[in-house]
């Protein structure tokens, strides 16, 4: 081991492809081949890899590792507080669960035994061992809970977590009081057990959201990119975006995404910009053109000098619309907390009336006190704290196996009241990348030069051919001295004969994108590109207007680019827009009683995707796409979009009908407690009961998105 | 009466056992992964490296 005597540093990658154990092998034995790399673990839940390198490995070269293995890899950032932030917080309250279930185990031992008749000194030594245990715990595992709770009061709010303290703590002490008297009834079991579940549910909860930020944060991709930088002396270096300041030189190669705003000062080449501004032909630009970060140059390198970074940029005007749309979204209320509004004063109020009821009735405040706690206790909303969070950590793995990322459970019930559905063309309804469109007209043999060239190259164009012909299980031909030349082309040797894959000698008219297969210098066949439709488009927006969800477009692309797919799909379209445009109309649209769901992927779509109600955005979306939307789906296929309308759906009725058998619970028990008929045994035996039926009628959502 | 003295710690003892090896668990990262650790038995262990 002596070759890692130098102290290694730590690193962690967001590699989203890991699919299968295949991966996990792969990446594990096959990282650690690379001198630099020391160890690789891989983090399947959060498709993610841990290595530890030496400290002169730099980001390309470990990013390089990756690809000789066949992986796209993105560094994370070294400041992941957020992320981090999530982890801890659900890891406190598994911790929660832990104690909480040891605790209710314990005391349930010793209650199970003053059931079954102990008596005298017997069950005063029970009770004071449930008390011992007991006690800590509420302290412990309640923390979350009391907190919440004070927040609200003190703010003059209700929540959930109001009614369970009240009931938490004045059980646990008329408990503690009855135990110092040698009463018959303690509630000690009843106690821990409403945290256990409660706690159940914030668990379930909170793992929903870290999942999806863990999805997410591996779909990040332009997190810590950075370029590399040409010095006077014509050296370059790799700097990372936070570090560039203007004036420096970067070197943009193609199929490389702009990390800061500049002046172009020497090449030619055409950049995509369709995550910018939604427009989906390519722009030509030249020394002297003002280019703008997240932009992607897919022809040929150039030469960039930095003009703004970071905050200057133009994304820092699209970042500051999105932070004002997103506002709109914070005041919505949660189902629960909803549910909560009406059910914490009725709680109280039918606690306080069985108290009076009792003491009017001549009982003494003691037997009075008792029965109030057990109204309490029996309607503490323990079936309810589980049946929203059971659904939807059920739904939300249902979606996951189809390719969507729910950011979170409000997502999913926004998503359920959507009526509206804008969508923007390039990238949503559109694949948002070149597609060749007159690959059937090369014969067999042309076709299989065609994929040994372009599977040479890392060029846009040549990675579009290769995914295409690829898909047809095509064999390349066997060629000789591969070579690239930046700005031209690929060219090889073919029975010794000379093959070029190039720019087209006869440039084509308009912007479209083009490449040309020659064989001796003579042309054998020109390929065009156009973005083309995603695959189950016409599907997906069929099934959309099934769903009773009106869909139009809404692009940022000129009128005569989004009229084919508008007539394709049957839709209206609204062209042209700018970012604030797009907002408007969502705005409009709200204003009209509409609950807007947004679909859209670029640094344009940004504040709308944050305005919506409700909003997805495709996998390939700019980061800012996917920060703000709500869902995220994976793959070329637009159908997940529809199936995750629906699944919410479906989520939300099943939450109702949990929150039906959860009153419906309280219906019988509520008169019985009443009476005075509930011992903590009937408690114990009436949660337990009703929070399994809950987490049982949510499993059925298992199969919702079939 | 004698024989709940000493069952009575004994069954606390186990339990407490059991909750300090879940915590123990919990901070040696085994519950980071559960997917991951699902799969991880498909992983031929490559040939000990020497």
């Amino acid at each position: 081991m002596t070759k890692f005597a130098t102290l290694l540093i730590e690193r962690d990658f967001a590699v989203p492809d890991i699919r299968c154990a295949g991966c996990i092998a792969k990446l594990e034995q096959g990282l650690v081949r690379d001198r630099r790399i020391a160890a690789a673990r891989v983090n399947f839940t959060e498709k993610r890899v841990h290595i530890s390198c030496t400290p002169d490995a730099d980001t390309p070269e470990l990013i390089g590792a990756f690809s000789l293995l066949g992986f796209e890899a993105h560094p994370i950032g070294d400041g992941p507080a957020d992320v981090d932030g999530g982890a801890s917080d659900s890891r406190a309250l598994l911790r929660a669960v832990a104690v909480s279930g040891f605790a209710m185990m314990n005391i349930m031992l010793l209650s199970v035994s003053v059931w079954s008749g102990a008596s005298g000194a017997t069950r005063d030594l029970f009770h004071w061992l449930s008390a011992a245990i007991a006690l800590p715990t509420v302290a412990y595992a309640g923390k979350s809970f009391f907190r919440s709770a004070w927040r609200a009061v003190r703010r003059g709010h209700t929540n959930m977590d109001v009614p369970i303290s009240i009931g938490v703590l004045i059980a646990t002490a008329l408990s503690l009081y009855e135990t110092a008297t040698h009463g018959p009834h303690a509630y000690f079991d009843g106690v821990v057990m409403l945290l256990f579940f409660l706690l159940c549910g914030r668990w379930l909860d909170s793992v929903m959201r870290d999942r999806a930020r863990g999805g997410v944060t591996a779909l990040l991709r332009n997190m810590g990119t950075g370029a590399m930088v040409v010095e006077k002396d014509e050296t370059s270096r790799w700097v990372d975006a936070t570090a560039l300041e203007s004036g420096m030189v970067m070197l943009i190669a193609a199929g490389e995404r702009l990390p800061a705003d500049g002046i172009m000062i020497s090449g030619t080449s055409q950049l995509d910009l369709s995550l910018l501004t939604g427009e989906s032909a390519p722009q030509a630009v030249g020394p002297g053109d003002s280019v703008h970060a997240g932009t992607l140059n897919i022809e040929a390198p150039i030469r960039v000098r930095v003009s703004a970074t970071g905050g200057d940029t133009a994304i820092a005007d699209i970042a500051r619309l999105m932070g004002e749309a997103a506002q709109g979204k914070s005041r919505y209320v949660r189902i629960a907390d909803r549910a909560a509004r009406y059910y914490a004063p009725a709680v109280h109020t039918l606690a306080l009336l069985a108290f009076a009821a009792w003491m009017i009735a001549g009982a003494g405040w003691h037997h009075s006190l008792l029965i109030a706690v057990a109204v309490l206790i029996i309607t503490c909303p323990c079936a309810l704290g589980l049946a929203v969070p059971a659904a939807q950590i059920v739904a939300a793995g249902t979606l996951m196996r189809i390719g969507v990322l729910v950011k979170d459970g409000s997502a999913l019930e926004r998503l359920a009241e959507v009526d509206r559905a804008m969508i923007d063309k390039t990238g949503t309804l559109t694949l948002g990348r070149p597609v060749a469109a007159n690959l059937d007209e090369a014969d067999p043999r042309a076709r299989a030069l065609l994929l040994a060239l372009a599977r040479a190259s890392r060029h846009p164009l040549s990675e579009a051919l290769t995914r295409d012909l690829a898909a047809s299980e095509m064999t390349p031909t066997p060629v000789e001295a591969v070579k690239e030349t930046p700005g031209f082309g690929v060219e090889a040797l073919w029975e010794g004969r000379k093959v070029t894959l190039a720019r087209p000698a006869q440039p084509l008219g308009g912007s479209d994108l083009a490449t040309e297969l020659a064989v001796d210098d003579v042309p054998v066949i020109t390929i065009r590109f156009a973005d083309a439709l995603r695959p189950d488009a016409l599907e997906a927006i069929a099934g959309l207007r099934e769903a009773g969800v009106e869909p139009s477009i809404l692009s940022g692309d000129r009128a005569a680019a989004v009229a084919p797919v508008a007539r394709a799909l049957g839709l209206t379209a609204q062209t042209g827009m700018s970012p604030q445009e797009k907002l408007t109309a969502i705005a409009r649209q709200t204003a009209a009683g509409h609950k807007v769901l947004m679909i859209g992927d670029g640094l344009n779509d940004g504040p709308a995707l944050a305005a919506g109600h409700a909003s997805i955005a495709p996998g390939s979306a700019s980061d800012a796409g996917k920060n703000a939307a709500d869902c995220i789906f994976l793959g070329d296929r637009l159908m997940p979009a529809l199936k995750a309308v629906r699944v919410a759906r479906r989520t939300k009725a099943i939450v109702r009908q949990n929150f039906a058998l959860a009153i419906g619970y309280n219906i019988i028990a509520v008169p019985l407690a009443f009476l005075g008929y509930v011992t903590p045994l009937v408690a114990a035996i009436a949660m337990s009961g009703s929070s399994l039926i809950v987490v049982g009628n949510a499993l059925r959502l298992k199969g919702a998105a079939r | 009466m004698n024989g709940l003295l000493v069952l009575i710690p004994v069954a606390l003892g186990l339990g407490l056992i059991g909750l300090a090896a879940f915590f123990w668990s919990l901070r040696g990262g085994q519950f980071d992964d559960l997917d991951g650790a699902a799969l991880r038995i498909f992983v031929e262990d490559e040939e000990d490296a020497p």
